[in-house]
């Protein structure tokens, strides 16, 4: 085979060819690496979807992220140098997210990544960020059931969300009966297994619990809308608490709303609806129902008024919705300003080590602090849903909540514990005192 | 705690009906620490003030506690003073009722949560059950059926000598048979009568109750219950396959809705209309341009919003339809698959041009009130806004049918896509039928937009949602046939509905799709396939 | 194979194979040797870059294949790649071993933290990656196998073929996302460790499947050329162009239409194998419908029924969408690529290449007859002219 080809090529005319496209490819090739490193500049990567499924709530991010850049310019940028975001879009495909990943920490250089929503996204560039050893700051509430050295994971896990919001039903309401609706993907999946387990251990029954899953994007709820109807009408106090996720809550609260379903008679708590998914839905029939998240817009706090007027001044946009991940990135990037300053470095080993202990002010009157397992402390707020789109904080933990990396509802996790200041480890087996999960 | 709750909300009802009847003087001191309390924005304050209120006498404690479920009561922080805004917009001092001129701007309403709604809403439910309105009358007598609160035996027993209309009697006499029939003292034949009125209600509510019944019951009375019960499920499994059928048929008129317009570009043109999604979108996008409108000018025709929005969408999306036609697709036929992809491109273009002027994040279309809410047929609950969209769909395919049918430019259309040659010799303009075709199509998909816009989001990808099961509607019901379509619509939405209780969602949804692919094996052209010889595509 | 290789390979098909081998070579070269930072050197992230566009190639070739020589328009083919790609993360999945985050030996992570007892029966074998390798050509033939069977007996043809093929990757699409389904829901399989040994971050391996993927291209080009310059190539194009027609001569079109969708699925699969270590993950959203109307219109852009166009269609498109994705113009790339897309089926109807080819052809026809008239002439013979517009 080869020597048919070499015969064929041999001749004049063909090498000339050959030569020309081999030329061709070479120079196109050192057009496409010509990454001009200037110093004059720190470099932040944005990697937040733009188009696609998950633009409209990434959309949004990716504005926030240049806020605070903005922002921090205006202070003077960092170490005396200004901040340049580099944008990308990875547009809602998991295999672009590591693609786009590896282009900013390569070929833009840059010194920390601000990025991703869905768990998919921040597994796809996981690899990536631990190979290139750069900094991941992940600002959505997630299954948990990870810690990695390269991440801080500024969202909630699990114990800052599910289970508070299930405790102040449970005390508060006096719920009895319980329906764990979700989306088919893994949050909603090990969210409801952890709650599961949870109610149990608080004398729930199995028949109490209803679980029910739907796919992306569901739009037609009447049969289940039905179902929970028909799952709360035998007397009990019933609840649902909903991982719905992204555009399926629309329908799914539109069709609560007209069958009738009211927050008195059987209230839903959700954990992916905030403010920004609230601006399209008309909430005067969902009056009452509740999410639970560690900030909402309308809790009072000088810091959260002055961070929502200066938001909607540079969006130029004066009704322009905060929510909880925008939040989420707000601390995250003051605790990385932080920890550049304490080390006067961007290198990645030194700001990853100065990290965990950073202190930052949240917008809800609080300090978070970077823990060792890379999550921070938050603390958890009850929202009820009132007709203007905003949430009336009907409670909140007394303090702040530390975020565990494993859940300590699950068999496959109860004993591990991330700490990457000690024991340098992500997966530490507390029982064998090894590194390197449950079976180690 | 839950009896707790029950005497409050006992003595809250009795003693706002003593307030109702006999305005007794007002009492200065504890009843405006009470109203004071207010002020205080706790929930355990608002709670007890609540309690203090209703059962201070005072005759200002209706007024509160109605304006408190409202969103009416306002109270200011600083100042501890609480104040009611009348529904004519007046401004009344809680504590005093006197007049005031204006609200201090530091005051806010009074914040309620479920607990306290609940509350609020049980005392003044019970009032309600003398209510002028039959409506309100049947709401409260509903409550009592489902609290079952033997202090309310006397109450409900007066009501129903005066009740003169028939269905707030029959309401009167389940509230009460399930009142009797968990009174200890109430006599077996009482219970017997009780459990036979239950029995005929029949619905999950009578069912819950008899469960709630204790074991300790004579024996008599435990079969009778038994026996209803299995009466009770019996027919709850009939009108549960009721139900399924009408959630079928909506779905089958959301699924006809969304792919009517791709039978006409798709089914009678034969263009591979990857873009028709997003003519969906942009009729949805023009429905909530209308509302913005509406909103911010002339609120008080908000209710006829999507009347307009109707002819807009399809005005909007036809012209656009036509400008595709004119600019893209007509230098494509015959060739159907390069079709495909140039409108694949232009949904891509669509989507991200819609995504440019109006933000990715979903827009708020909100519902006129006469497709809010719901009503029993049955057992089976029926959601207006369902109910129209089926009504509309079936109207806008009638009206389709009868323009091809009996109108020049049907008869056009359809010589056009018979035999081209043979109707450009007539002296049909087959380019300006063309468009208008596409354009129609495009136009009946705006239409859809506009009631797909009640039941689901208004954002980028709302087109994306459909396309598929769009595709699935024509082929499965046979490409060029309007009927099939109709016929393919409802029967994979009765279909789906009926196995979704069986199998779930997702399930579902593959086995409704494996049944296509394999439907398709059996009949290739789909349910109604066009008879004929130009069968070779 | 001599005689089957020259009579499948025409001089652009040479030049193609050239051009594909010498990136295949030169370009880990440059990788592997070079200092970092120098100007020739190729970054790993672009190795990997471009191994993706290559997997994209071997897709679009096999595509191509069905649509530009059969006619069968499979808007599912994304569904064959990612069964081969999934094929690939199991075995890649099972070589992770004790070093996931549970540290479970067996059990992949997703499984134990789903509580899964024991590993599920379909994912017995694929430690071994023999048993993988033929997986990947096995579950996407068979099913294309069965479909097709069905398929083209009943002569299910045109749109009809094109939505039901739909159909299959959109139900596959909401299996895979169901979590109860065995193959890690919506976050697929990711975090892979080794291949073969070998570190799949290391330089080297990130080369060695560049290459892999090159020689696959090759062969896949080179199976691919002699199928349709072959007898059985006539009859598919025959059947393309009428097939009733070549029924009614006697050919048993259905079983020449499954041989070669059968094929071109095992293709698709091996696409997404090496796909799947070069990009670190596999997941759902491969089986969305849209990434198989994206691959037909790689084809449509790089010329359908060139075989080199599709593969060429593959990269450029892909290409810029890594450029457009980037940058000031991240905003609007939709915009650049649905315009693309347009512009691509009004103006060049045939496609790069295919356009490309009518330009060329009838100058080249034209300097070969201008050579032989001039011979001709002096032979005192006089030469008819092609018109080039034929």
């Amino acid at each position: 085979m080869l020597t048919q080809l070499t015969h064929d090529i041999a001749t004049p005319l063909s090498r000339r060819r050959w030569l020309a496209a081999t030329a061709g490819l070479v120079l196109g090739l050192a057009a496409f690496t010509n990454a001009r490193a200037a110093d004059d500049t720190i470099k932040v990567g944005v990697l937040h979807s733009l188009s696609g499924t998950m633009a409209i709530s990434e959309t949004t991010l990716k504005d926030t992220v240049l806020f605070l850049i903005d922002e921090q310019n205006k202070k003077g940028g960092v170490l005396g140098k200004k901040l340049e975001a580099v944008v990308v879009d990875p547009a809602s495909n998991w295999p672009l997210f590591a693609e786009k990943a590896r282009e900013l920490i390569t070929k833009n250089k840059v010194s920390v990544v601000f990025g991703c929503w869905t768990s998919v996204s921040r597994k796809s560039v996981l690899p990536v960020f631990k190979e290139l050893n750069s900094i991941l700051f992940y600002p959505v509430q997630y299954e948990g059931e990870e810690s990695e050295r390269n991440v801080f994971y500024t969202g909630a896990a699990p114990n800052q969300q599910a289970i508070p919001a299930v405790d102040y039903l449970m005390k508060d309401e006096k719920v009895k009966r319980w329906v764990l609706a979700g989306t088919d993907y893994v949050y909603p999946r090990t969210t409801n297994k952890i709650l599961e387990a949870y109610l149990k251990s608080k004398g729930v029954k199995q028949e109490d619990i209803m679980i029910n899953y739907t796919p992306f994007g569901h739009s037609d709820w009447q049969t289940i809308v039905a179902d929970i109807k028909k799952f709360g009408s035998t007397g009990k106090k019933t609840a649902v608490v909903s991982t719905i996720n992204g555009d399926a809550n629309v329908p799914f609260y539109k069709e609560l709303g007209n069958q009738g379903i009211k927050a008195t008679d059987i209230p839903v708590v959700a954990f992916s609806v905030g403010e920004e998914e609230l601006a399209g839905i008309d909430t005067k029939p969902l009056l009452g129902h509740l999410a639970a998240w560690n900030y909402f817009q309308s809790i009072k706090d000088p810091a959260n008024e002055k961070f929502i007027k200066a938001w909607q001044a540079y969006t130029k946009n004066p009704k322009r919705v905060t929510n909880d991940p925008m939040e989420a990135h707000v601390i995250g990037f003051d605790m990385w300003v932080k920890a550049v300053e304490k080390v006067k470095s961007v290198d990645a080993d030194k700001v990853i080590d100065a990290l965990p202990g950073i202190e930052a002010k949240n917008l809800t009157g609080g300090t978070s602090k970077m823990l060792p397992n890379h999550h921070i402390t938050k603390p958890v707020f009850i929202g009820e849903i009132k007709a203007n789109g905003q949430f009336d904080v009907v409670w909140k933990t007394p303090g702040l909540v530390a975020g565990d990396a494993w859940s300590k509802e699950l068999d496959g996790s109860k004993d591990l514990i991330g700490d990457w200041v000690g024991k340098k480890c992500g997966n530490y087996n507390t029982k064998t005192n090894k590194c390197g999960g449950q079976g180690s | 705690m839950f009896t707790n709750v029950l005497d409050r909300f006992r003595a809250l009802v009795l003693s706002l009906l003593l307030i109702a009847a006999v305005a007794s003087p007002a009492l200065a001191g504890p009843f405006e620490d009470a109203v004071g309390k207010f002020a205080n924005d706790e929930f355990s304050d608002t709670d007890e003030a609540i309690g203090a209120v209703a059962t201070s006498g005072n005759p200002l404690a209706f007024a509160i506690i109605s304006a408190l479920q409202d969103g009416r009561l306002m109270a200011d922080p600083d100042s501890k003073k609480v104040y009611v805004t009348q529904p004519d917009g007046k401004i009344i001092d809680a504590a005093t009722g006197a007049a005031v001129e204006k609200l201090p701007d530091s005051a806010a309403a009074v914040r309620l949560n479920n607990r306290l709604r609940r509350t609020v809403e049980a005392a003044l439910g019970g009032l309600t059950l003398l209510s002028p309105d039959p409506a309100k009358r049947i709401q409260a007598a509903q409550s009592v059926f489902k609290t079952h609160d033997e202090a309310m035996l006397p109450l409900v027993d007066e009501a129903l000598k005066k009740e003169t209309v028939n269905a707030a009697r029959l309401a009167f006499t389940e509230a009460r048979a399930a009142i009797l029939l968990f009174k200890p003292d109430a006599t077996d034949g009482e219970k017997l009568e009780a459990i036979a009125t239950i029995k005929a209600r029949g619905d999950q509510e009578a069912m819950a109750l008899l469960t709630g019944l204790t074991g300790d019951q004579p024996a008599a009375i435990a079969s009778a219950a038994a026996n209803a019960k299995a009466a009770i499920q019996r027919s709850l499994a009939l009108w549960s396959m009721v139900q399924n059928a009408w959630y079928g048929l909506s779905l089958g008129s959301v699924l006809l809705l969304a792919a009517i317009g791709l039978a006409i570009t798709f089914g009678v043109m034969g263009v591979i209309n990857m873009a028709h999604g997003e003519m969906v979108m942009i009729g949805a996008y023009v429905t909530f341009v209308v509302q913005e409108t509406i909103r911010t000018s002339f609120p008080h025709l908000f209710d006829y919003s999507l009347l307009m929005a109707v002819p807009l969408a399809f005005i909007v999306a036809g012209a656009i339809g036509i400008l595709i036609e004119r600019s893209i697709i007509r230098f494509l036929y015959g060739r159907p698959l390069e079709t495909l992809l140039a409108t694949w491109g232009l949904s891509l273009v669509l989507q991200q041009a819609v995504r440019t002027m109006f933000g990715p994040t979903n827009r708020e279309v909100g519902n006129p009130s006469w497709m809010s809410g719901a009503f029993e047929l049955g057992q089976v609950t029926i959601t207006y806004n369902r109910l129209w969209i089926l009504c509309f769909t079936l109207a806008v395919f009638a009206i389709l049918l009868a323009m091809l049918r009996y109108t020049a430019l049907g008869l056009e259309m359809r010589a056009v896509t018979q035999n081209r040659r043979m109707a450009a010799s007539m002296g049909i303009a087959t380019s300006r039928v063309d468009a208008l075709t596409f354009g129609l199509g495009s136009g009946i998909a705006g239409i859809a937009g506009v009631a797909l816009s009640q039941i689901d989001n208004v954002s980028p990808n709302l087109g994306q949602s459909y396309i598929i099961d769009s595709f699935m509607v024509v082929v499965f019901g046979g490409v060029g046939n309007l009927w099939g379509t109709l016929v393919g619509a409802f029967t994979l939405g009765i279909a789906n509905k009926f196995l979704e209780p069986m199998a779930g969602a997702v399930l579902g949804k593959i086995a409704i799709l494996v049944l296509i692919i394999l439907f398709i094996q059996k009949r290739p052209r789909g349910l109604f396939a066009l008879k004929g010889r130009a069968v070779e595509a | 194979m001599p005689h089957v290789l020259t009579r499948s390979l025409d001089r652009s098909a040479t030049i193609f194979l050239a051009v594909v081998a010498a990136a295949g070579i030169l370009i880990p070269l440059s990788n592997l040797l070079l200092p970092a930072g120098s100007m020739f050197q190729v970054p790993t992230y672009l190795v990997a870059l471009f191994g993706k566009y290559v997997c994209y190639a071997i897709l679009a070739l096999s595509i191509d294949l069905i649509w530009g020589y059969c006619g069968i328009l499979s808007l599912g083919h994304g569904a064959f790649f990612a069964l081969g790609g999934y094929a690939m993360g199991m075995y890649l999945m099972r070589q992770i071993g004790s070093r996931g985050v549970y540290g479970n030996p067996i059990l992949p992570d997703f499984m134990v933290f789903l509580n899964y007892p024991e590993l599920p029966w379909y994912w017995y074998g694929f430690d071994m990656f023999w048993f993988a390798a033929v997986m990947v050509l096995l579950v996407p033939g068979l099913l294309a196998f069965c479909f097709g069977w069905l398929a083209f007996r009943s002569r299910v043809t045109g749109v009809y073929l094109s939505i039901i093929t739909q159909a299959m990757t959109y139900a596959l699409l909401l299996a895979f996302f169901r979590n109860d389904f065995g193959f890690g829901g919506n976050n697929g399989l990711t975090d892979f460790k080794d291949i073969l040994g070998f570190n799949v971050q290391a330089d080297g391996t990130r080369a060695a499947l560049f290459l892999l993927s090159c020689l696959a291209l090759i062969i896949a080009f080179l199976i691919c050329r002699a199928v349709v310059t072959s007898k059985l190539g006539k009859v598919l194009i025959a059947v393309r162009d009428a097939e009733s027609r070549t029924r009614f001569l006697g050919y048993r079109v259905e079983s020449y239409k499954l041989f070669v969708f059968t094929l071109s699925a095992c293709m698709a699969g091996v696409a997404g194998a090496l796909y799947v270590p070069q990009v670190g993950i596999i997941n759902p959203g491969e089986f969305a419908p849209g990434n198989s109307i994206e691959a037909v219109i790689w084809v449509a852009v790089g010329g359908r029924g060139t075989l080199i166009g599709a593969a060429l269609g593959a990269v450029v498109v892909n290409y810029a969408k890594t450029v457009f994705t980037s940058g000031p113009l991240a905003p609007y790339w939709l915009f650049m690529l649905g315009a693309l897309f347009i512009l691509v089926t009004l103006l060049l109807p045939k496609g790069i290449i295919g356009t490309f080819n009518a330009w060329w052809e009838p100058w080249k026809a034209q300097r070969i007859s201008t050579n032989a008239e001039s011979a001709a002439l002096e032979d005192g013979v006089s030469v008819s002219k092609p018109n080039p517009a034929e």
